[in-house]
């Protein structure tokens, strides 16, 4: 029979690989804060270059006038928010399988900014068919699309916010985010196909005016934008639901003692 | 691992049995909701022959949803579950066993009644088969998607809602495909693709869903 | 043999224990002690793999239960806080099916005998609702006659609820369990009587070894 106390401590953590050393919330708290500053700059400034393309360089289109000249935020915000789900889903299968606790923290931090630009894009959307087809809502087989994965990301987030345990709230997040990007390939062809079988291709985004080179330049420097702007964001949040979990710890301690 | 996954569907079957009336509430509901909808929309028989099968399938969503959160809670509540999670057989096999009985249970007896539903909604009879057919194919793919919800939200405080919210933007698709496919039988067209649809749809949910359960088991009992 | 090494649990905002290392051969008992809260019940959760520790990890020959898996569960029989009998199955068909869950083909009449151990035998075809509480525990623990081959067993407090004479078999139970070279791993807030060649107790409250 043998039996021992260690002390307890942290020390295996110092002996990971590089490669995982930004994964420990301490070391990724103070790199988190000094990028942030950029990733905001960065999503300001080509925010702007962006609208300034799509207000004031981009052709009036023939058909939509200047209504059109929405895509420029509402295309854009789709892209990110399907894209933000997929990037929420990786990070949380990579806590699940490398059980590394930043990767949760970094899917929770996510899961807001995807829902904003899903919003963002059901809003316009609806905010485009006013003057387009003199109706908020139409059930277009992308704003449906939309509108069930704003749906995901509200279940995330809700399943989250009921599950007091961090660990646990980080997997079973992690496994709802899986089925998701699982099941949001499936929901979009079928609502796809739905919309063939009962409105026909009629009413569609599809039918945006056709692309001249500008108005995808200008969508393209907005998503960069918007990108940015996520990133930034989810940095922010990181950064607050590191302080929160950690709170226990030494580094945290003295951090607040510090901003004191 | 066929004796248990054997001895775990007998199981639930005969806690069921034993507790019929948990299972006739289910059922009650699916036909008092399917009744609901002509009173709402008025008996118009032209309206009603066209929303019947997605009203019968909105239905079947609710009503199969209903009854999720008992599949695991009371396994869980007793500790039997936890004797499934340390049992020899891979948990992927139980958590097929639960799935199976709560469909015998509770997806079943939606599919059979169905038809007789679809009468008061005036559905041409020819139709019923299609309908009934698409159920099959359909509510087990619910009862699989249903169970990663209610096991992810096992124990947690209004677990039932938070399920519904979880599950049902999941179920869009099954519902958009079982539901057109009566649809594009009514309007003359045949409707094989869509059951090959739907099979596909049930062999994807029974490869991935297992797993899906088990990891959110393990994870709402520790 | 099963090992823990720098097992680590934290519960909410609380450290339970950390840096608890020790290692059981076969044929020693090991009895947790420690106040409620103390972890008792969280520290055999982990040894049976339910809960993965914050750090550290549980060895079983020489290999990380997470990766035994089934290999190690099928060698283990872990009882709980809470009976796993249902209310609306009979005493016997209880102890059938969490026989056949864990694994082990029984038939009724081993079934039978091993209720009867308990002293069950009036109850076997009643429903488990009608039982008392120390009925109740008496069904789950019958799983134990049955698993006299299993080289580790953990049982989290097994003394509650029972009489007297109940006790006194549940001891003579595990020390014949221990004697034939088994690992046993139990929690009690009882002074338990347990005549055991290696008894080793760990106190999570004070950390006394």
């Amino acid at each position: 029979m043998r039996a021992e106390t260690a002390a307890a401590g942290h020390n295996l953590k110092r002996t990971q690989i590089n490669w995982f050393k930004y994964s420990s919330p301490q070391t990724f708290f103070p790199l988190a804060a000094k990028l942030t500053p950029w990733f905001g700059a960065a999503a300001v400034l080509l925010c702007a270059i962006g609208l300034y393309i799509g207000f004031f360089v981009a052709p009036t289109d023939a058909q939509q006038g200047d209504a059109y000249r929405i895509i420029f935020i509402h295309v854009p915000a789709a892209w990110m928010s399907m894209f933000l789900y997929v990037v929420m889903a990786f990070w949380a299968g990579a806590g699940l399988v490398f059980n590394t606790r930043l990767s949760g923290m970094m899917a929770s931090a996510i899961a807001p900014s995807g829902a904003i630009m899903t919003f963002i894009a059901l809003w316009t959307g609806a905010v485009w068919g006013k003057p387009t087809w003199g109706t908020w809502w139409v059930w277009d087989a992308r704003l449906t699309s939309e509108l069930i994965l704003l749906f995901l990301y509200f279940g995330f987030m809700a399943l989250q916010a009921a599950i007091d345990d961090p660990r646990r709230a980080d997997k079973a997040g992690a496994v709802l985010a899986l089925t998701g990007v699982v099941n949001i390939p499936i929901i979009y062809f079928s609502v796809q196909w739905w919309n063939t079988l009962h409105q026909g291709a009629s009413v569609s985004l599809k039918s945006a005016p056709t692309m001249a080179a500008t108005m995808l330049l200008g969508m393209l420097v907005m998503a960069l934008g918007f990108w940015m702007y996520c990133i930034a964001t989810t940095l922010l949040r990181v950064r607050r639901i590191i302080l929160e979990r950690e709170r226990r710890s030494d580094w945290v301690a003295q951090y607040v003692r510090t901003m004191k | 691992m066929l004796t248990a996954l054997r001895c775990v569907i007998h199981r639930d079957l005969l806690l069921a049995m034993r507790r019929r009336a948990d299972v006739l509430t289910a059922l009650l509901f699916f036909v008092i909701v399917v009744s609901l909808f002509p009173l709402g929309l008025g008996n118009e028989p032209n309206l009603l022959r066209t929303i019947a099968p997605g009203v019968i399938w909105v239905a079947a969503l609710l009503a199969s949803m209903l009854s999720l959160t008992r599949m695991f809670s009371e396994d869980h509540a007793d500790g039997t579950l936890e004797q499934m999670l340390l049992g020899s057989t891979p948990l992927g096999v139980i958590v097929v066993a639960k799935v199976a009985a709560h469909w015998l249970v509770s997806g079943l007896p939606l599919v059979l009644i169905a038809p007789v539903l679809a009468l008061q909604f005036d559905l041409h009879q020819s139709l019923l088969w299609t309908l009934t057919l698409s159920l099959l194919l359909g509510t087990p793919v619910l009862s699989l998607i249903g169970a990663i919800g209610a096991a992810l939200t096992l124990g947690l405080r209004g677990g039932g809602i938070l399920l519904s919210l979880l599950v049902l933007p999941l179920y869009v698709p099954v519902l958009i495909i079982g539901a057109g496919t009566v649809d594009i039988e009514s309007a003359g067209l045949s409707a094989q693709g869509h059951f090959l649809v739907q099979g596909a749809f049930l062999v994807i949910a029974a490869t991935f869903s297992p797993w899906a359960i088990a990891a959110a088991l393990r994870i709402s009992a520790e | 043999m099963l090992e823990a090494a720098n097992l680590e649990c934290v519960r909410g905002d609380r450290t339970l224990f950390s840096g608890l290392s020790f290692s059981l051969n076969p044929g020693e008992l090991l009895r947790v002690a420690g106040t409620n809260g103390s972890g008792k019940t969280s520290l055999l959760r982990i040894l049976c793999g339910l809960l993965s520790p914050t750090h550290g990890e549980v060895r079983w020959q020489g290999g990380n239960i997470g990766s035994l898996r089934e290999e190690y569960w099928k060698e283990i029989i872990y009882l709980g806080h809470s009976s796993a009998v249902k209310d609306g199955l009979t005493a016997m068909e209880n102890l059938m099916v969490s026989c056949t869950l864990a694994g082990l083909t029984i038939d009724h009449e081993q079934a039978r005998a091993a209720l009867r151990c308990f002293g069950l035998a009036e109850c076997e075809d009643l429903p488990a609702k009608v039982l008392s509480q120390g009925q109740r525990r008496r069904v789950s623990l019958a799983r134990l006659i049955l698993s006299d081959k299993l080289p580790l067993w953990i049982l989290d407090e097994p003394f509650t609820a029972l009489d007297t004479a109940a006790v006194d078999y549940m001891q003579t139970l595990i020390a014949e369990h221990v004697a034939r070279g088994a690992t046993v791993v139990l929690t009690t807030h009882q002074e338990a009587q347990i005549a055991a060649a290696t008894l080793v107790t760990i106190d999570l409250t004070s950390r006394i070894l």
